[in-house]
């Protein structure tokens, strides 16, 4: 029983990520109809910008502040200088910019920081406590602090203007601009936004999988899942589904141990856990091709 | 006095095929002039050219300042406001959202809610349904919360681009009736594009015949209604 409320835990800590990397994925898409496939790299990236800001002698949460100011700038810069000339070209145009950025980012934090893996540091102390046999301080902190930035992006889109005009520039261009709103802008912003939720998401993830230019690659994977289940046109679905998807892959490793020591068979385990949880993830899409909490959109003619 | 739009030799284009082969019109202050035409003269055309949602060439004084080389939401904040053909809700909004989104320029709160207060005045179904998302509301709901929205941004001039399309003949005698309410107590300028000729002549002053591109005619609305040639062919009779 303790096992499985471990494995449920930490399943939580981890979807925590997918769902900020779904979540930005998910930002970017509702504006353009265009999923970044940097988005992880760029995320490694910033994190990387972390660990070098903590190298310099500041401390983590000063560093990590610093460090998404500056994603938010590299993502405001990106959209501006290499997407804004891409408007209107085609979604294959587009398709090969974020692999080309995928691309450009990985090998320069290669030839900046070196491929060889950095540990990098928790903000959190180590204690022990109640409970912390089941999980501990620094994945309730990662869950912490990432629903903290999930609330306070929520509040941000639902309750100011700017964030409002976010959202009617993602959903309706033209009238947007027949209000006044600046559209260009709002997709930059957008892009900022992502990025810095990103730098964010890394350098809680770093000190479990530590830093190294690879690092984002299969989180970003289970980002694509939990966006998709979750509903591609959906934010707060894409945050569900990034939980689920963490909380569904340890399960699957944690039933798939238990057959063994119960049966002697081995049929699926921590090995196997990617693909049956992608799986699952097919199996949803098959039946609800708009994910769970998406909406089917119909285009009146 | 100068007019409050003055449009000279205005061309537009969709991608490289020329849609308005250089118009020319004038709205005065507080008029209310209409654009006639059949399907393909160029009405919506002209609307979009105006607001800058297509390339445009010739000249555009909107008070006596030119705006032919500004961006649309540029010429939205000098307060003209382009309720557009379909309406243009944001769908996914609420009303309540829709209604402050429109007020996005401004940073006068009181006065932001003192408008949504007229604006329901004008039309008090909206405020029933304040909280329920623009896309599921009726065709003439959705039409009322696309003027309203129009007038949060507080125009002086309002371009109307098919407001009966698709709605029952009592809807859109009551949109008509407020429109004319609009513009005479609150000093907004309407520059309306209508397919129903005989509807658009008893609300406007002014009228301009588009055919194929070009004004045809102009004139009162009352001459342009007893023109032979109009009431034949856009009037039916």
């Amino acid at each position: 029983m303790e096992q499985l409320l471990q494995q449920i835990a930490s399943g939580l800590a981890s979807g925590a990520i997918y769902a900020c990397v779904a979540l930005a994925l998910v930002m970017i898409f509702t504006a353009t109809e265009h999923l970044n496939f940097a988005q992880g790299e760029m995320a490694m990236f910033s994190t990387y910008l972390c660990w070098q800001l903590i190298q310099f002698g500041l401390g983590f949460w000063t560093a990590l502040a610093i460090a998404a100011g500056l994603s938010f700038v590299i993502g405001v810069l990106i959209e501006r200088i290499i997407l804004r000339p891409l408007a209107g070209a085609s979604a294959l145009s587009v398709v090969v910019v974020f692999i080309g950025l995928l691309a450009i980012f990985h090998s320069m934090a290669g030839a900046i920081w070196s491929h060889t893996i950095k540990s990098f540091p928790s903000p959190f102390p180590e204690v022990s406590f109640a409970g912390s046999g089941i999980i501990g301080p620094h994945q309730i902190g990662m869950v912490v602090v990432t629903i903290a930035m999930l609330s306070a992006l929520f509040a941000f889109f639902r309750f100011t203007t700017l964030g409002l005009a976010m959202r009617a520039a993602a959903q309706n261009p033209t009238s947007a601009r027949l209000v006044g709103v600046n559209v260009d802008w709002m997709l930059a912003l957008g892009w900022g936004l992502a990025a810095a939720i990103g730098a964010v998401a890394g350098a809680m993830v770093a000190p479990v999988v530590y830093l190294e230019p690879n690092m984002m690659s299969s989180i970003l994977l289970y980002g694509f899942a939990g966006a998709l289940v979750g509903g591609i046109s959906s934010p707060g679905g894409a945050v569900f589904g990034g939980f689920m998807v963490g909380v569904l892959e340890n399960l699957v490793a944690y039933f798939g141990n238990l057959t063994e020591k119960t049966f002697g068979v081995y049929i699926i385990g921590n090995g196997e856990k990617l693909s049956v949880a992608l799986i699952i993830v097919i199996t949803i899409l098959t039946l609800k091709p708009a994910g769970l909490f998406g909406r089917v959109i119909t285009k009146r003619v | 006095m100068t007019a409050l739009l003055q449009v000279e030799g205005l061309k537009a284009f969709y991608g490289p095929s020329e849609a308005l082969h250089g118009i020319g019109f004038s709205l005065a202050h507080g008029g209310i002039t209409t654009i006639l035409g059949a399907n393909g003269a160029g009405k919506t055309t002209t609307l979009r050219a105006l607001v800058g949602m297509i390339r445009r060439e010739g000249k555009i004084l909107f008070d006596g300042k030119p705006i032919d080389k500004l961006s649309t939401e540029a010429i939205a904040r000098l307060g003209v406001a382009h309720v557009p053909e379909g309406r243009g809700t944001f769908t996914g909004l609420s009303v309540d959202e829709n209604l402050r989104i429109a007020a996005y320029t401004r940073s006068d709160r009181a006065a932001i809610k003192d408008d949504m207060e007229r604006v329901f005045g004008y039309f008090p179904r909206l405020k029933e349904r304040i909280n329920q998302q623009a896309g599921t509301l009726s065709g003439g709901e959705q039409q009322m919360l696309a003027i309203a929205r129009a007038l949060m941004l507080r125009p002086r001039l309002m371009l109307l681009d098919e407001p009966s399309f698709g709605l029952a003949p009592l809807i859109v005698q009551e949109i008509f009736r407020i429109m004319r309410l609009i513009n005479s107590e609150g000093k907004v300028s309407v520059l309306l594009v209508e397919q129903n000729a005989a509807l658009a002549l008893g609300l406007a002053t002014e009228a301009y015949v588009l055919e194929t591109g070009n004004v045809v005619m102009s004139g009162p609305a009352a001459e342009v209604k007893n023109d032979e040639g109009i009431r034949k062919s856009y009037l039916g009779y």
